[in-house]
């Protein structure tokens, strides 16, 4: 087993993808001698050439749009979009065409593309470069939203993605980069299901991408207060798998939901809301939430440390959900 | 001052003139290394993109603007900033996330805001302005106001939907806008032939039915000149104008970026045609400028820059009960 980074893992997994199958190629902003904004795709072009390795102009609608008209063609695209705010300059074409064709169609046009982008803040990188809109992109039906907050599931993410015949979006979070942890080969992994990371019996905490490592640094503080949490990680936004969230829920009896989006009309109220309906009579408090400020991410670290789902605020948040209050 | 005063200024006075564009262009130097020292030392943070080798355009697109014109800008706007004049020190804040910062410590390097110059911002979203330019321009063609909006865009820019929008929808309604293209030849990594079919960008401006012509943008007078007839010809309502300024940016395109997609020898050949060295050469030539005078300046853009980074050390932070203020106006009535 070797030490591999998510943006080593990541590139290794489009390297196989390509090598599997010829019909997958790149596309999006500086991927060929850039790299890539964050430097994913370094390397590739030097093994795939320019038309497999393809930069695009800036022109997001168009080679998104592309993205979709080549999936009907035959190819297996993956297309990167720089950012998650960038993309909605494509939001037309993944919404109005990916999203639609193969129901709008009667069944006879797939769409099987693979759309990722970064998301999340953290980097003082201001509004416009910071926000975590998955959450929208998962209130769409004929999207399959992913999340991959290891570098396991970065990893082995990519090839299923490409086998599925619908579009798939993938979001990577920026702050993971660098963030290395072990790959046992290369395995694909499923992309249907959540995942216990954490196993625990007081409270369950769920997050995903960014606020996995969020939930589980909180879960290591509550521990030494003699608080097991167990931490589970969606990874998969769209569809949500009910039936591990549930499970868990219906064991700890509390559930404390950890989103980097904001609250209002959010992944998390979704989440909450399908807890309440299906283990209401399980639950010993209400669901609670640990969300982003409701305000465009600012620039200023302090500040935009104060609006991001903090430990102290998951550990927080838990205690009240057991009736512990701090002081 | 119009075209025609300029062309007959008493050379004491266009000595001036020259010095003031020369003194802009310095400011906006030597703010940016400070910058990279700062970022260096972690003061700065974020993404920071230098405008450093294309200062003429600021600070000659800026000299042919009055104080109601608008200006519309990119993440790529220190320069645009400061030679508007918005205060240095208000920039620097603005870097640290400083209250005293010029939005309040909310947008840092890439939201630079000042409604005191109508300066409607840096945009991080790549076209994201344009839009924007037009609504300003719509609203002054309403209201009859004799005013232009400058908005300022890279040759990356081109290839947005949003800018074939905004040229039609500008050329049909006859709006004042000043369209102001920095083609600085790389969007990122991708040099302007692997992103355009057709590279020169004020031929296609032309194709919308715009006024367009290209201009050497590493001349600080005929950046002036240029704008200056543009502005003349959109504020006397004849529509949009199109200027595309050739130009080039020596440093990455931001500190991220460790610049591995060109020659260095090519930085190199453009930085022969420094647009501050260039104007130096002028007004020494014609005994504008001599040592004494260029020494004083050098230390008097030292010390502003000096003063705007103590200032920046010692503002406060924005408090942290104000991080949810201005999501919403304040007031509900928003004539008041
Ligand atoms: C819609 C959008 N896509 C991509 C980016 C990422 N990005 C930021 S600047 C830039 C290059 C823009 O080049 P250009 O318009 O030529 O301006 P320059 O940086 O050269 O001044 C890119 C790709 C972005 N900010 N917005
Ligand atoms: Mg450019």
């Amino acid at each position: 087993m070797a030490d591999t980074t998510y943006r080593e893992a990541i590139r290794e997994a489009i390297r196989e993808a390509m090598r599997r199958d010829e019909r997958v190629f790149l596309m999006g902003e500086d991927v060929g001698p850039y790299g890539g904004a964050f430097g994913v795709s370094l390397g590739l072009l030097e093994e795939f050439g320019p038309e497999r390795i393809r930069d695009t102009p800036l022109s997001e609608s168009a080679f998104v749009g592309a993205g979709i008209g080549a999936a009907l063609g035959g190819m297996r695209p993956i297309v990167e979009v720089m950012t998650v705010n960038f993309s909605l300059l494509a939001l037309d074409q993944i919404i109005n065409n990916a999203a639609t064709l193969l129901h709008m169609s009667g069944g006879q046009f797939a769409v099987p593309l693979v759309i990722r982008m970064t998301t999340g803040a953290g980097r003082q990188l201001a509004a416009q470069h910071s926000h975590s809109l998955e959450g929208w992109y998962a209130h769409i039906p004929g999207l399959r939203i992913l999340a991959p907050a290891t570098v396991a599931d970065a990893r082995g993410m990519l090839w299923p993605a490409l086998r599925c015949p619908d579009p798939v979006l993938i979001f990577e979070y920026g702050g993971l980069y660098n963030a290395s942890g072990e790959l046992d080969g290369g395995a694909a992994v499923d992309i249907d299901t959540a995942a216990v990371r954490r196993p625990g019996s007081d409270v369950t905490i769920i997050g995903y991408g960014g606020t996995l490592s969020t939930s589980l640094t909180a879960a290591d503080r509550l521990a030494d207060d003699g608080i097991d949490a167990e931490v589970v990680d969606l990874r998969t936004l769209r569809p949500l798998d009910d039936a591990t969230l549930l499970d868990s829920v219906r064991r700890t009896h509390r559930a404390v939901i950890v989103d980097e989006g904001w609250r209002s009309g959010s992944l998390s109220a979704e989440i909450s809301a399908r807890i309440t309906e299906q283990a209401f009579y399980d639950l010993d408090a209400p669901v609670a939430r640990v969300c982003s400020a409701e305000v465009p991410i600012p620039y200023a670290r302090h500040m935009e440390q104060a609006a991001l789902p903090q430990p102290a605020g998951v550990v927080a948040a838990v205690r009240a959900a057991l009736g512990r209050s701090d002081g | 001052m119009t075209t025609a005063d300029l062309a007959a200024a008493a050379p004491t006075d266009r000595a001036e003139h020259h010095y003031e564009l020369l003194r802009q262009m310095l400011r906006i130097r030597r703010f940016e290394e400070r910058c990279v020292q700062l970022y260096s030392a972690t003061k700065i943070r974020g993404f920071l993109h230098l405008y450093i080798g294309e200062e003429a355009v600021a600070a000659g697109a800026m000299a042919a603007l009055t104080p109601a014109d608008a200006i519309v800008s990119t993440y790529r706007e220190h320069g645009h900033a400061l030679a508007r004049g918005i205060a240095m020190h208000s920039v620097m804040a603005e870097m640290y996330g400083k209250a005293t910062g010029c939005s309040r410590g909310r947008g840092g390097s890439m939201h630079l805001f000042d409604a005191a110059t109508r300066f409607y911002g840096g945009n991080a979203i790549v076209g994201g302005g344009l839009p924007l330019a037009v609504g300003l321009a719509l609203a002054d063609q309403m209201a009859d106001r004799p005013v232009v909006t400058a908005c300022f865009f890279g040759d990356g820019a081109v290839a947005e939907g949003e800018f074939h929008e905004c040229l039609n929808l500008a050329a049909l309604w006859h709006l004042p806008v000043l369209f102001c293209c920095e083609n600085n030849l790389y969007a990122m990594g991708t040099r302007i032939d692997r992103a355009h079919a057709v590279t020169n960008l004020a031929a296609r401006a032309a194709a919308y039915g715009l006024s367009a012509v290209d201009v050497d943008g590493m001349d600080v007078l005929a950046v002036e000149t240029q704008t200056r007839a543009a502005a003349e010809f959109v504020r006397a309502g004849h529509g949009p104008y199109f200027l595309e300024f050739r130009t080039y940016r020596y440093r990455a395109h931001s500190m991220y970026d460790p610049d591995r997609y060109r020659e260095k020898a090519e930085i190199a050949q453009w930085q022969q045609h420094d647009p501050i060295d260039a104007l130096v050469r002028r007004m020494r030539g014609d005994a504008e400028l001599d040592d004494d005078a260029l020494a004083r300046l050098d230390a008097e853009i030292a010390a502003e820059i000096d003063a705007a980074v103590q200032a920046a050390e010692e503002a406060p932070l924005e408090p942290i009960e104000d991080l949810t203020r201005f999501v919403y106006a304040e007031s509900r009535s928003h004539d008041g």
